[in-house]
């Protein structure tokens, strides 16, 4: 079964060589690209299986010696986190092949884009599965490079512009967190993430401060967490729509999911929660403020999108397995709806050519499925019941309340406070694009009552309206039942996250990998 | 452990620079910024090791360095390369398009500030001012007319006949 975890880094790596190789041949490379992603999807399930029932899975690269190599190691988080993980880049992949189908290869260059995307998933799966903080800091810069050049495809000025941003901020942050290995070496000489977190209590708390919070400060960054997260609105709404999608769904949660790693195994001893629940809380509300007073639905959502990474830095904040388990589900859940969301949005531009609400109108009754699609997993993330973004919210206030204390009463506040301001930014751009007749005569007052957001500007004009091929709705569609499934199989779903949270506050020691990994 | 004072003493002299040289606006004096900061990342990983001047595998007992962070290192100086050759293509190629390799402000950005100063009825001189200075600070020649029209050009040209 152990032979299996490799598989996650090697196939996606292959493809991208193989899709490289048929550059010119876009339907072969169509074939390699969907071939890798789907045995991936296949194999991530049953591991998650695997795992979920039996014991984690650990292999030592190369054969060397344990604390030595290079580990990598799954347990139940990894296993949940690569199975949905590998659901979004397949369903985005579909959505953009459709895409790419129809634009022909005028203004996107395909030949680039299957090769660097695969290399996305090669780096992502790469990070989810390491053993040790190296690998994972090798991961993110498969994932980052990937990424550079997936954010400026096409390389149009606008492009440029906001990729520099990215590409410059993700270079500082990488820089910070290689820093931070290093001093971690220095001062526990290993970067075995199960042996560091034994060696933790040798060293004095001081110490231990000082390089918790050098490594989370390079993870925030990458998390788009306040007051690190101001490169995200500006960086994300310029990209091809399937693009951003896959960035929103699975970039941000690749930092969250360090920070967990951080907090939960590796530096349990020092305490930063109190410090995260004030961050978080800012998270939350700054980044809904800046959601509502934009009037373009991508920039809209990469600010809802940072607010709500706000609400898993507070899990981890809170501390109790309970916590962790809703963070970790929480997780899941954000990553199926925003990414369901950005797709959405994709079919909005291609349908009605600007993703303005002050200019679209009239799109429900033009288009009921793309309503649909937009209304289903707006809802969700807003958090009203029954839906998983509620289910999500609850457990994680639920866990708050346990602890009791003024800052995670605080914390709530701002929790529900920003789950209504989010419902508020979705469905007034649900009130102006969708349910605006078409011929609006009270245009004059529309504008007046919503003036102050026609000055802001919508980015990337594209002016035209485009036939919307059926896989990019097949695709949109396929996320909306899986945003759907997570509500359906919340139980079994919740009990998984449950375990994980169990299973993460009691971190692995090295003799246990050890056995883990001759065992397996 | 030994650490030698003058590593120390670079390496804080390079993280000094790279930070500096970062804050530009300028894309390639972020390009020299991110190549010091990365070089000094690469000499804390060599302070990291221990004492220095001795070989990692071979020696006498008790003399031998620590391998493991010159392996960190050799990853992480070819990722430091792979990535400033993509900056260096961003940077031609944001010199291709504007004439000019600065940083930009963000659109909305700009839109919210604006309106923000007019709701205000303030207007900040001294910003405009500021902003007139930022959009000429690039290291290419003032005033020249695009160098590489040319090729790119013939670049384009060649797409052309590859996709007919």
């Amino acid at each position: 079964m152990s032979l299996l975890v490799p598989l996650f880094v090697i196939l996606p790596l292959l493809g991208a060589a193989f899709t490289l190789l048929l550059g010119h041949r876009n339907r072969a490379q169509v074939a390699v690209s969907v071939v890798t992603l789907t045995a991936t999807f296949v194999l991530a399930v049953v591991m998650l299986v695997a795992v979920d029932l039996g014991t984690p899975l650990a292999v030592s690269v190369g054969g060397w010696p344990l604390p030595f190599g290079i580990v990598l190691y799954v347990d139940r988080l990894a296993a949940m986190l690569v199975a949905v993980s590998s659901v979004v880049l397949l369903a985005v992949l579909l959505f953009s092949i459709g895409q790419g189908a129809a634009d022909g290869d005028e203004d996107t260059p395909i030949s680039i884009f299957h090769p660097s995307y695969l290399l996305l998933a090669a780096g992502i799966f790469d990070a989810f599965i390491a053993g040790d903080l190296f690998n994972l800091y090798v991961g993110f810069e498969i994932l980052l490079v990937a990424s550079y050049v997936l954010i400026t495809l096409g390389s149009t000025e606008s492009r440029i512009r906001t990729g520099t941003v990215y590409i410059v901020v993700s270079l500082v942050s990488s820089i910070i967190f290689l820093s931070a290995i290093a001093v971690i070496y220095g001062a526990l000489g290993t970067v075995n993430m199960a042996q560091i977190a034994e060696r933790m209590d040798e060293i004095p708390p001081n110490v231990q401060m000082m390089l918790h919070i050098l490594l989370l400060l390079g993870f925030a960054i990458k998390a788009a967490v306040f007051p690190l997260s101001f490169w995200l609105p500006d960086s994300y709404p310029t990209a091809p729509a399937p693009v951003t999608a896959v960035f929103a769904g699975l970039l941000t949660k690749v930092g969250v999911y360090a920070i967990i790693r951080t907090e939960t195994q590796m530096f349990g001893a020092s305490d930063l929660n109190v410090v995260l629940a004030i961050v978080a809380v800012a998270t939350m509300v700054v980044g809904i403020l800046g959601a509502i007073a934009q009037a373009e639905l991508k920039r809209i959502l990469s600010f809802t999108l940072v607010s709500h990474v706000g609400y898993m830095i507070f899990g981890i904040a809170i501390a109790t397995e309970a916590a962790v388990g809703a963070t970790v589900y929480y997780m899941v859940h954000h990553i199926v709806v925003q990414t369901t969301l950005f797709l959405a949005v994709g079919l909005i531009e291609r349908f009605a050519g600007s993703t303005s609400i002050i200019r679209v109108k009239g799109l429900m009754k033009a288009s009921p499925l793309i309503a649909a699609l937009y209304f289903i997993p707006a809802l969700n993330l807003g958090g009203l019941p029954p839906f998983s973004g509620f289910i999500g919210k609850f457990a994680l206030f639920d866990a708050a309340v346990d602890v009791n204390t003024p800052i995670m009463w605080v914390a709530i506040a701002a929790g529900v406070l920003t789950s209504l301001l989010t419902l508020y930014a979705l469905m007034r751009a649900w009130n102006l694009a969708f349910w605006r007749a078409k011929d609006d005569s009270a245009d004059a007052e529309t504008e007046a009552r919503f003036g102050y957001l026609v000055a802001a500007p919508a980015a990337d004009e594209q002016g035209e309206r485009r036939a919307i091929p059926r896989v990019m709705t097949g695709a949109a569609l396929g996320m909306v039942a899986v945003t759907i499934g997570l509500t359906v199989f919340a139980g079994p779903l919740y009990e998984v996250c449950e375990r994980i949270g169990e299973s993460l506050l009691q971190p692995i020691s090295l003799v246990e990998l050890e056995s883990v990994e001759q065992g397996s | 452990m030994t650490v030698s004072a003058s590593l120390v003493v670079v390496m804080a002299v390079l993280y000094a620079l790279g930070v500096y040289s970062m804050l530009e606006r300028s894309l390639t004096r972020v390009l020299i910024g991110f190549l010091l900061l990365g070089n000094a990342t690469n000499l804390l990983l060599l302070i990291v090791m221990g004492f220095p001047g001795v070989s990692p595998f071979h020696g006498e007992e008790g003399a031998t360095s620590d391998p493991l962070p010159q392996a960190l290192m050799l990853t992480a100086i070819v990722i430091t390369f792979a990535v400033s050759a993509f900056l260096l293509a961003l940077i031609y190629r944001s010199w291709q398009l504007g004439e000019a390799d600065t940083v930009v402000d963000d659109e909305v950005d700009i839109a919210l500030r604006e309106r923000a100063e007019e709701t205000e009825d303030v207007l900040d001189v001294e910003e405009e001012d500021a902003e007139e200075e930022d959009e000429e600070t690039t290291d290419f020649a003032d005033g020249a007319v695009d160098p590489v029209t040319a090729v790119t050009d013939v670049v384009r040209d060649d797409r052309k006949e590859d996709r007919s």
